[in-house]
């Protein structure tokens, strides 16, 4: 599925919600049932930094798509990235990178985008971008 | 009797509402609000007093200078200091720390030479002391703490010795709460002749301060914890030593002549004092201080404490929260953290209530490490806080707890 459709999804299901419990609920259900990151992963050369609970990202390239997998141990954090999981994984390098990822602000998730928020929103943004920067690179040098 | 009403109603921005819901401003230690009589004395000052200072014959300049000496007069008044040139205006307490030991490294550390701190200081009271110790091969030792958040103050004998050159410690501990026996470190040290440097950023809005009676050495800092503005802060050294101590910056105000061969420094304060100085914000300095002074330092105390007995006592009600930092003697600070919780999930829960928190290692990672965990959620008080806001944020406890378990 296309990145906007997907965020298309998600903006239709949190319109659901009409106060921030509701919404926070789900944000904390979505991290409850994240796939579990394999624990060769959960060190700290997988770290992002920036944020004040640890998250922990890795990725893996096939057949022209990245797949991200993720854990944090604050649970709204892993359902933030959970989320951004749910958009980015999946989907070419090329359209990570371009990805302007609206439904952040649509669903009102913006306010945990400051770069100084203690979740780091940003910095694990900015981290998915980066592996696919570092995928399409290897992928030109290799043509 | 304590008006808090009305006390309530000289900090405007109290007064709000963060997410529809009235403002909970449990953020103390980081920064304090600010009363009216500070902001309009930052006001007064930009819009009629405003000029450089100690160097104008014109009359807005001797209008700002004695403004600027005479709040200088009412922080070494409010700490009793010997001499107002005892007072050296700073940007903070990191700085005033920066300053020690930086010009106190210069003079006085050598090879060999230790440096002794203890395990529950703040950032700013440990990383200019490694920076130190680094360019000298000096070594930084540390006083360990008990469980409960004490330090091990019979250990200070076993640490103090003759490569012993200072002894920096936090009067209040900003992540427990902890009220150190500064008075008994410093007797201890003194028995030794080596001096102690006071770490008091958390200490001047909670308790009185008197550095003739502890005999500190030097006494560090910030106004923006007491009610003042942001980006003014204290050094305050004895004579002897600010005397003995070289310059930390050069520059203009702090020269008495200069020539391209040898420049020699004016006297004190102003050695300490290159570059032109953050007047407005010393005068709110003072300004903070006579409205401390209105309502009493003892009775901001008592009251206070009574803020944290209430809060300690609700929250120990809660299942599966401990509280980290439980010594005897404590200021208005609880740091704590509730079973198999983030302490960053339950402050962006807090937040969306409109209660503000500090989540975190708050600056002080080696308490973090002892006690093995990520950080805490930390609730700070000040002399504006209510019963009702402790409510407030004891129900936004428990609120979280149950979203987030
Ligand atoms: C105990 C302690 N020391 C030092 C500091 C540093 O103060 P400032 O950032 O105002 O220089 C703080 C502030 O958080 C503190 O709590």
């Amino acid at each position: 599925m296309k990145i906007e459709k997907i965020e298309k999804e998600i903006i239709s299901e949190f319109e659901n919600f009409d106060d921030w419990i509701d919404k926070y609920n789900h944000i904390i259900e979505f991290g409850k049932s994240l796939q579990p990151i394999d624990e060769k992963y959960k060190t700290d050369s997988y770290v992002i930094t920036g944020c004040q609970s640890k998250v922990w990202l890795h990725a893996t390239f096939n057949e022209g798509k990245i797949f991200f997998e993720a854990d944090s141990d604050a649970i709204i954090t892993k359902g933030i990235v959970g989320l951004l999981i749910r958009v980015l994984s999946n989907q070419s390098p090329d359209d990570i990178i371009k990805a302007k990822l609206e439904f952040i602000e649509k669903v009102g998730l913006h306010e945990h985008l400051s770069p100084t928020r203690s979740n780091g929103l940003t910095s694990m943004l900015k981290q998915m971008k980066l592996y696919a920067l570092a995928f399409k690179t290897k992928l030109s040098q290799n043509q | 009797m304590y008006n808090i009403n009305a006390i309530r109603l000289d900090f405007p921005a109290l007064h709000q509402q963060v997410y529809n819901h009235p403002l909970v401003y449990l953020d103390n230690a980081a920064t304090t609000q600010k009363p009216k009589i500070v902001i309009d004395t930052l006001l007064e000052y930009y819009n009629k007093q405003n000029s450089n200072i100690h160097r104008g014959v014109h009359y807005l300049s001797q209008q700002a200078t004695t403004a600027y000496e005479e709040a200088r007069k009412t922080i070494q008044i409010f700490i009793n200091a010997e001499h107002s040139h005892e007072i050296i205006f700073t940007r903070g307490t990191t700085e005033s720390i920066n300053l020690v030991a930086s010009s106190f490294g210069k003079q006085f550390l050598k090879a060999g030479d230790e440096v002794l701190i203890t395990a529950m200081e703040h950032h700013s009271n440990i990383v200019p002391w490694q920076l130190a110790c680094e360019e000298r091969q000096t070594k930084l030792k540390v006083i360990p703490i008990a469980n409960n958040g004490e330090l091990l103050i019979n250990d200070i004998d076993k640490l103090l010795s003759k490569k012993t050159k200072i002894v920096a410690v936090t009067h209040i501990s900003n992540a427990l709460g902890t009220i150190n026996p500064i008075k008994e470190i410093i007797k201890k040290a003194h028995q030794q002749n080596i001096p102690v440097l006071i770490d008091g950023a958390q200490a001047l809005p909670h308790i009185k301060i008197d550095v003739q009676e502890l005999d500190c050495d030097f006494y560090c800092f910030s106004g923006h914890k007491m009610y003042a503005p942001m980006g003014v802060g204290i050094l305050y050294g004895k004579e002897k030593w600010l005397e003995e101590l070289p310059p930390y910056q050069g520059g203009g105000e702090m020269i008495e002549n200069v020539t391209f061969d040898k420049t020699t420094y004016n006297e004190l304060p102003y050695k300490f004092e290159a570059g032109t100085p953050n007047v407005g914000d010393g005068l709110g300095l003072a300004a903070a201080i006579k409205y401390m002074n209105t309502i009493g330092l003892g009775n901001i105390n008592s009251y206070e404490l009574s803020l944290l007995d209430y809060a300690t006592k609700k929250l120990k009600k809660i299942e599966g929260l401990r509280i980290i930092g439980e010594a005897h003697e404590k200021a208005g600070v609880i740091s704590f953290i509730i079973k198999n919780i983030h302490p960053s999930d339950i402050g962006t829960i807090l937040d969306k209530l409109g209660i503000a928190v500090r989540t975190g290692h708050h600056c002080a990672q080696p308490i973090m490490d002892f006690y093995k965990i990520p950080g805490t959620v930390r609730a700070s008080f000040a002399l504006y806080n209510t019963f009702e806001e402790i409510d407030i944020f004891v129900e936004g406890i428990i609120k979280a707890k149950k979203m987030l378990e």
